[in-house]
């Protein structure tokens, strides 16, 4: 089968148009990832054994259980008790929540990294334990965390493709949808695939001046 | 609706083929991790750039994309896969490229004079990777290993997406003819979860026994 330029150029902007929606999602479910991520972090401290526990239980099952079946479960699941999403939600919910907890072993590393000093510091002049985290500990220990975290982003950019399982138009639905109805496969499947090589080796340049800027190298 | 027996035995008959599809990909994704992190390091340029090439690009795009183009473009151009090839290919090239990374990480971050001792001692350069070199180098990559092996695990319920009776695929099924939606992907997750618990254990059984009869150097 032969490449064809021309078939190319006319369906790139539709491919271009899920592009869109693959940004966004990836966007919305690393906003969604960066504070439940926090959340994670701070509850799996807490000194309640019960709570630290528990957290810690709900991470790793999050962490060793695939983001399809996740997404499946929040798609179809969640339906039954009540709750309807849209697509596009329950995709990014599902996204946020898989990076979480990904984002939350980020924080745990960044927190450790703040010398105990701090802490003490921090007690010895009466601060509250909100005080504490929000003026004390997370300045210090978000900068070291930069480029651990946009490293997660990228990787989340490239599992956006699996929202098209549960009826996101994004970018690979759109290949699919141009594909299912022209029989040319060839196109659609290698421009999506461009299209995130070529994205992911930007990323990847900016991540190497995230790195220099921050300092500290990914682990 | 009764037939839970039987339905069990499906979700089953998907772990197996999850299972299948993890073992074979790990043992792809391994072969590859050694060759390309090796080819990475290579005192040859041309082995290097063609090393990094493969690396980027398979790092650069998404594993989804990797395996419906496989699967969907690959026959066009005359090389027709069954889905478990498909499958495996995708998942052992992916994770590989990946472990690409740590393999050259790890191989670096042996002190330089370990490679210079062994210039000294006149080792040949297979020698000096399988005597000196990897048993020091082996040890930092098993975690990292570890993570992408379970990572992989993850990624097998993609293959559900190109027809693949793994899993996955099998409890869509179950969804599909009970209505039920709850029990069947519950029961996955739970099996996921075990394999990945199972996965994890394994390899920190490997790192003890390949960290034996190091403890005077580190």
């Amino acid at each position: 089968m032969q490449w064809d330029w021309e078939f190319a150029a006319e369906i790139t902007p539709v491919l271009l148009s899920g592009l869109k929606v693959t940004i966004l999602a990836t966007i919305l479910g690393a906003a969604v990832a960066a504070v439940l991520g926090l959340v994670f972090a701070v509850l799996r401290r807490s000194s309640n054994r019960i709570v630290s526990r528990t957290t810690s239980f709900i991470v790793e099952f999050i962490r060793g259980t695939p983001l399809l079946v996740q997404l499946y479960f929040i798609f179809y699941v969640l339906p039954d008790i009540g709750l309807r999403l849209p697509a596009l939600t329950a995709g990014v919910i599902g996204m946020g929540l898989h990076y979480a907890t990904y984002a939350a072993e980020v924080y745990r590393g960044g927190i450790e990294a703040v010398p105990r000093g701090q802490w003490e510091a921090a007690k010895a002049t009466n601060l509250t334990a909100r005080q504490t985290w929000i003026n004390v500990i997370l300045p210090q220990a978000i900068p070291p965390m930069v480029p651990a975290m946009a490293n997660y982003l990228l990787a989340m950019f490239k599992e956006t493709p699996l929202l098209t399982a549960i009826t996101v138009v994004e970018m690979m639905s759109q290949a699919r949808i141009v594909a299912n109805t022209t029989y040319r496969y060839v196109e659609p499947m290698t421009l999506v695939g461009v299209f995130f090589l070529v994205i992911s080796l930007i990323s990847v340049v900016g991540l190497r001046w995230l790195e220099r800027r921050f300092g500290r190298a990914p682990r | 609706m009764g037939d839970w027996p039987g339905y069990l035995l499906l979700i089953l008959q998907g772990t197996w083929v999850t299972v299948q599809l993890t073992v074979m990909g790990c043992a792809v994704a391994l072969v590859v991790a050694f060759v390309a992190g090796l080819g990475r390091i290579a005192p040859w340029p041309p082995v290097r750039w063609l090393a990094t090439a493969f690396i980027e690009f398979f790092r650069g795009t998404s594993i989804f994309v990797q395996l419906f183009w496989i699967y969907f473009v690959l026959p066009m151009l005359g090389v027709s896969l069954t889905p478990m090839q498909a499958g495996v290919t995708a998942l052992g090239l992916n994770v590989g490229a990946y472990g690409a990374e740590v393999v050259r990480g790890a191989i670096l971050a042996v002190p330089r004079d370990q490679h210079e001792a062994t210039v000294a001692l006149n080792l040949s350069r297979w020698q000096r990777l399988r005597h000196v070199i990897l048993p020091q180098a082996l040890p930092l990559m098993l975690p990292t290993f570890g993570n992408n092996a379970i990572e992989l695990l993850k990624a097998t319920a993609v293959v559900s997406l190109i027809s693949l009776s793994d899993m996955t695929f099998q409890a869509q099924i179950v969804r599909s003819q009970t209505g039920n939606t709850l029990v069947p992907f519950v029961t996955i997750l739970i099996l996921y979860f075990l394999m990945a618990l199972a996965l994890s254990t394994l390899i920190r059984r490997i790192e003890r026994r390949v960290t034996r009869g190091l403890d005077g150097v580190r």
